[in-house]
């Protein structure tokens, strides 16, 4: 009875994931959440949603690969096949038993790009393109930021006076954007994502606070966020742990009147935001709808029913 | 139990044996985090002075985390064998470390002194070794496991293929898997983390895999590194699982946050034993990592070093057939540069054997991290100096599912060439009959993933 049970839930969640995979969500499995923050958060996590259909479900590296390295491949349409069906870097060949200088070459660059986005900084153009004033947690330097996450999640007393000064109080929405793990995230998807929910925050007839930036925010930085302005609804838009296919993807946290002491469970989740994963302008649409529901429903996280 | 020292012209007294342990350890961000790590390196030599002092009766008869309040300290306790115990109780954690460095201590005196030691006494032997006598030390132990094929015997370096893919496509993972068999990985293990954590799924691939052994009569195992309990569903189902998987924590609490419990445990052993469809005796691979503890909140204030033994204290409960310790995923806040994540690597590799089990390692890191892909094949080469059981095996060790970067096909076969290592004989001998390797060299056809089609 029990296996039986087992057996039909299996099914169902097996159909929903594999909507989901086909969708080439590729953050959102539990191993890859727990990634995150680090191989061991529990498994039970975020309760994470698929936004829209991404542009394309495999998101290969910039440099063409193919058979031509492999000298005299044993079956070439075969090679050809291979290749398709993954983004890994395979048919790379080798001399001896080391890579080919350009497949060397193809990885360092992509590792310098995931490097540059962890230690780079938001481009002063695009935060005054949303006149986003900058506010900072006590993450003090990078080398910190890395090493202390607990510091990011709390606001420097000046940036609070700030807020305090600046800021719409109990908003129906808090609009925040951090750099996190990636400031090329931000460059790259905020002037797509931030209009398009200013749009579907408008359509729903929702109220938008004072946004701003954080610098050196963790995600749970919107807990101190929310004692000091007590939205209903809050969203950070931060930037995630490059990977090497994509050094710029965004994920958005999105929580009910988020307070000190809020568990992962309770916060909602659109990760891979980047143009060839979740479509920067659809996700922002998509958040839009998510706050509106977040509101109807007084809930967020797992509580959430999409 | 002497707890003060003085170090050039200052005394240090510490409180307690978790405060002794946590400073006497190398420099760890993941120690700072915790708040426990020393405040320089002065009080860290006080620390290992006091250390080195210390009975192994001393760490018994102190426990950090009491047997009474944590099922993984009683597990340890339980497989203590007292006889043994007693002949070196009055030891000094000094004298211990040299006995293990000594010429007199063969692999069988280890061996049988490791059966009365605590995970914490081996915790303490690692504080005061040099990476070098990590090395040295681990070298001389093997341990042979046998699941379907046999690794671990002197002078060979095994593989984990781990052809994951990022929606979990079967024919993506077979494209992955041909391109590493092609280099001759997958010995230990053709193993794949899944996205998608369900019965059907893990299935879907443990038949794909089967098939493709079955076909090419591929001497190794398979796995899928799903959470235990929808291995066991799919393995009730009927899905042919020669391993089954569960990463461990050093704490009954860290144990929770992965969901599982030491009953938990005893149950997919039964399961295993009783409806398994490999050859055995072995079947259990175990992963583990330095902070996972600190990151669910649960090490109690005990330091990751001396928690990563515990979660070997726990393995060697199950006999398993591989361990490994996947020790840069976890990221900065843990272990923040290449040093750390070195010493780290070596740390584990020598303290799994310690606790006589067959040890791998994920060489890894993730993008923020101070490491890049050298200080990965330093440490890749100094664990197979080392003679570590096994290494992982990811295409450009660009991992598309996990989003970090480990060793890749031609690292491992770069680390047997270069040091003489050869892949576990019975894979060796199925390479050379399907022409991919002769005397231990790669052929002109290695490399081809469609000789697989």
């Amino acid at each position: 009875m029990e296996q039986q049970l087992d057996f039909l839930v299996d099914k169902v969640v097996a159909e929903l994931q594999k909507k989901l995979a086909e969708l080439g969500e590729k953050t959102s499995g539990p191993k890859a959440e727990a990634a995150v923050e680090g191989k061991a958060a529990p498994q039970q996590g975020i309760a994470p949603v698929t936004a829209t259909k991404p542009q394309e479900t495999h998101s290969a590296p910039a440099e063409p690969k193919g058979t031509a390295l492999i000298p005299n491949p044993k079956w070439k349409e075969g090679l050809d096949e291979l290749l398709a069906s993954t983004p890994a870097r395979i048919g790379v060949w080798r001399t001896g038993v080391r890579p080919l200088t350009k497949t060397m070459l193809q990885l360092r660059r992509d590792h310098a790009a995931a490097v540059d986005a962890v230690y780079g900084e938001v481009s002063q153009e695009v935060l005054d393109q949303f006149s986003l004033f900058t506010v900072e947690t006590q993450y003090d330097n990078t080398e910190n930021y890395l090493k202390r996450p607990d510091m990011g999640r709390v606001l420097t007393e000046e940036s609070v006076r700030l807020i305090q000064e600046r800021c719409q109080k109990r908003p129906q929405v808090q609009i925040v954007v951090s750099d996190g793990l990636s400031a090329s995230a931000v460059d790259a998807n905020l002037k797509d994502v931030l209009p398009s929910l200013m749009d579907s925050l408008k359509s729903y007839g929702l109220s938008c606070g004072t946004p701003f930036f954080v610098k050196g925010g963790r995600v749970a930085s919107m807990d101190h966020i929310g004692e000091i302005l007590e939205p209903e609804v809050l969203v950070l838009l931060i930037g995630e742990r490059p990977g090497l296919v994509t050094a710029h993807s965004m994920s958005a946290y999105m929580c009910y009147r988020p307070r000190k002491g809020m568990v992962e469970s309770e916060r909602t989740v659109i990760s891979n935001i980047h143009r060839q994963g979740t479509s920067p302008i659809e996700a922002g649409a998509h958040i839009g709808t998510i706050l509106a529901k977040m509101l109807e429903q007084k809930a967020s996280g797992v509580k959430l029913v999409l | 139990m002497n707890t003060k020292t003085t170090v050039l012209g200052q005394t240090y007294q510490f409180r307690d044996l978790k405060e002794i342990f946590a400073k006497a350890n190398e420099d760890k961000s993941g120690d700072q985090l915790a708040g426990i790590a020393a405040s320089d390196s002065r009080e860290r030599v006080a620390a290992k002075q006091v250390l080195a002092d210390l009975t192994l009766a001393d760490i018994r008869n102190n426990p950090m985390l009491p047997p009474e309040e944590d099922e993984v300290s009683r597990v340890i306790e339980e497989g203590i064998n007292e006889k043994i115990y007693n002949e070196i109780k009055n030891w000094s954690v000094a004298e211990l470390r040299e006995y293990i460095l000594s010429h007199e201590a063969g692999e069988s005196e280890i061996k049988r002194i490791s059966r009365g030691l605590t995970s914490e006494m081996i915790a303490a032997t690692a504080k005061l070794m040099s990476n070098l006598d990590l090395i040295t030390a681990a070298a001389k132990i093997r341990v042979v496991t046998h699941c379907n094929t046999a690794i671990g015997q002197q002078g060979v370096l095994a593989s984990r293929v781990q052809p994951n893919h990022p929606s979990d496509s079967v024919q993506g993972i077979k494209a992955s898997l041909y391109e590493g068999l092609s280099y001759g990985i997958g010995d230990a293990v053709i193993g794949i983390n899944p996205v998608i954590d369900t019965a059907d799924s893990v299935k879907d691939i443990l038949n794909m895999t089967k098939e493709v052994m079955d076909k090419w009569a591929i001497p190794t195992q398979n796995c899928v590194l799903a959470h235990v309990t929808t291995q066991m569903r799919a393995i009730r189902q009927g899905a042919p699982a020669d391993l089954i998987f569960q990463s461990l924590a050093g704490s009954e609490k860290g144990n929770k946050a992965f969901g599982i419990d030491v009953k938990l445990l005893d149950e997919a052993d039964e399961l295993m034993r009783k409806e398994g469809t490999s050859y055995g005796p072995n079947f259990w691979y175990f992963e583990t990592g330095q902070g996972s503890e600190l990151s669910s909140e649960a090490h109690f204030g005990i330091d990751q070093v001396t928690m990563e033994a515990r979660c070997y204290g726990l393995a060697r409960k199950y006999n398993p057939f591989i361990v490994n310790t996947v020790v840069g995923f976890i990221g900065p806040e843990y272990l923040y540069d290449s040093r750390q994540v070195i010493r780290a690597g070596l740390e584990d590799h020598y303290m799994g054997k310690m606790h006589g089990l067959p040890m791998g390692c994920d060489v890894c890191y993730t993008n923020h991290m101070k490491v890049d892909q050298n200080d990965m094949d330093n440490l890749g080469i100094l664990l197979s100096a080392a003679g570590v059981n096994f290494v992982i095996g990811v295409a450009m060790a660009d991992d598309v599912m996990l989003n970090y970067q480990s060793t890749s096909f031609h690292d491992i076969a770069a680390f047997r060439e270069v040091l003489g290592l050869r892949p576990a004989p019975a894979f060796e001998k199925w390479l050379e009959k399907i022409g991919i390797m002769e005397n231990g060299k790669l052929t002109p056809i290695a490399g081809d993933p469609t000789i697989f089609m």
